[in-house]
């Protein structure tokens, strides 16, 4: 097949697509089992340590997409720098805002009493409420 | 197109003129600085989802929300399958993309059209199960501004965890339709042999590009307010 020897010309595009097909199935089948996994851990300790393997996961996937799904790492290193340079803004607009929410969360939990006591008082789950009533 | 390797940027002056700095066409350059600006949309979206959500004390447990899929009965107790299956048609509607473009370089217009098909379905396949989940999370209640279930630690949630979730996968539910009408419309131009016409299929890369934005940023909204 001509299809083929083109390919081959070509860096064996076929061969990558497959290969990055794969990883990026790996990785979410991985994300989903970590996911599960958490759903019956309570250590806060411990699921923070999953949810930042799983943040990783996340951006190794991000990296195949944009490398070789959008062919990014074929370019020319001035369009590639064009994306990577003003992305990596993202690194300190997330630990700045995240840092500001939780500083607002321990502000509020230390000066307003309103805050703080809704956080300690538990409520009736509408659904299990709904489910016992239908069990009936 | 000749791909000059990166190897001779020292001895090129690349912002002198005469030489193009990206080697790359226009309509591509462009697609690029639009998907950066999305990028910063979405980003900032869901850093404010983040941010609200650091600010509480409590948040709902996504494995007791959404936890459910079609036909299945009112007890279902099925946390991440349903999203799993959402995020699967996506990333095989990615594979098929690229697919596309590369019949695409091989000038193999049998190969686009069969590619771009097999992506447009993929892309109606996942608004059909987005519709879905939130006609199923509409049924329990919830909407902008309402919100019937409750945090993970027993107290009363607020209205944001419905709002940035509907808002959020709705701003990506919209590009996800747009993706798709972009593409049935290259469909029809492959079909009418626009590209055969042009000698080239670079029209399909640009809507790749899209596509696959599309696709990523699915994965960060389905990490989000799915697993994290």
């Amino acid at each position: 097949m001509s299809q083929d020897t083109h390919a081959e010309h070509h860096h064996d595009a076929i061969g990558e697509i497959k290969k990055v097909t794969i990883i990026l199935s790996v990785l979410t089948i991985v994300e989903l089992i970590l996911g599960f996994w958490m759903i019956g851990i309570t250590n806060p300790g411990s699921r923070l340590a999953i949810k930042g393997v799983i943040v990783i996961l996340m951006m190794a996937k991000a990296f195949y997409i944009v490398a070789y799904f959008m062919h990014l790492k074929h370019e020319l290193r001035n369009l590639i720098m064009t994306i990577i340079v003003p992305l990596a803004l993202f690194i300190w607009f997330i630990i700045a805002f995240l840092s500001d929410g939780n500083s607002f969360r321990n502000l509020r939990n230390n000066y307003d009493s309103h805050f703080k006591e809704q956080s300690t008082i538990k409520v009736q789950p509408k659904e299990g409420e709904k489910a016992a009533e239908e069990k009936k | 197109m000749s791909n000059v390797t990166t190897a001779s940027t020292k001895e090129a002056k690349w912002w002198n003129g005469g030489k193009s700095p990206f080697d790359v066409e226009y309509g591509k350059v462009m697609m690029w600085y639009f998907l950066m600006s999305d990028a910063f949309t979405f980003g900032a979206f869901l850093i404010a989802y983040g941010t609200v959500r650091f600010s509480t004390n409590g948040w709902p447990d996504p494995n007791a929300v959404f936890k459910s899929y079609p036909f299945a009965g009112e007890g279902t107790n099925a946390p991440l399958v349903f999203v799993s299956i959402m995020t699967f048609i996506l990333i095989v509607s990615s594979v098929t993309m690229v697919l596309a473009v590369h019949a695409g370089k091989m000038m193999d217009k049998k190969g686009v059209v069969r590619n771009m098909i097999w992506t447009i379905l993929g892309g109606i396949a996942f608004l059909s199960c987005q519709a879905w989940e939130w006609n199923h999370l509409h049924h329990e209640g919830a909407w902008w501004g309402l919100n019937p279930f409750i945090n993970a630690d027993g107290t009363a949630s607020s209205t944001n965890f419905t709002n940035f979730f509907f808002t959020i996968t709705g701003f990506h539910g919209f590009h996800v339709f747009s993706g798709v009408v972009i593409n049935i419309i290259m469909l029809i131009m492959t079909l009418m042999n626009k590209f055969e016409q042009r000698g080239h299929y670079l029209m399909i890369e640009k809507a790749g590009l899209y596509w696959h934005f599309v696709d990523l940023v699915w994965v960060f909204v389905f990490t989000c307010f799915y697993l994290l």
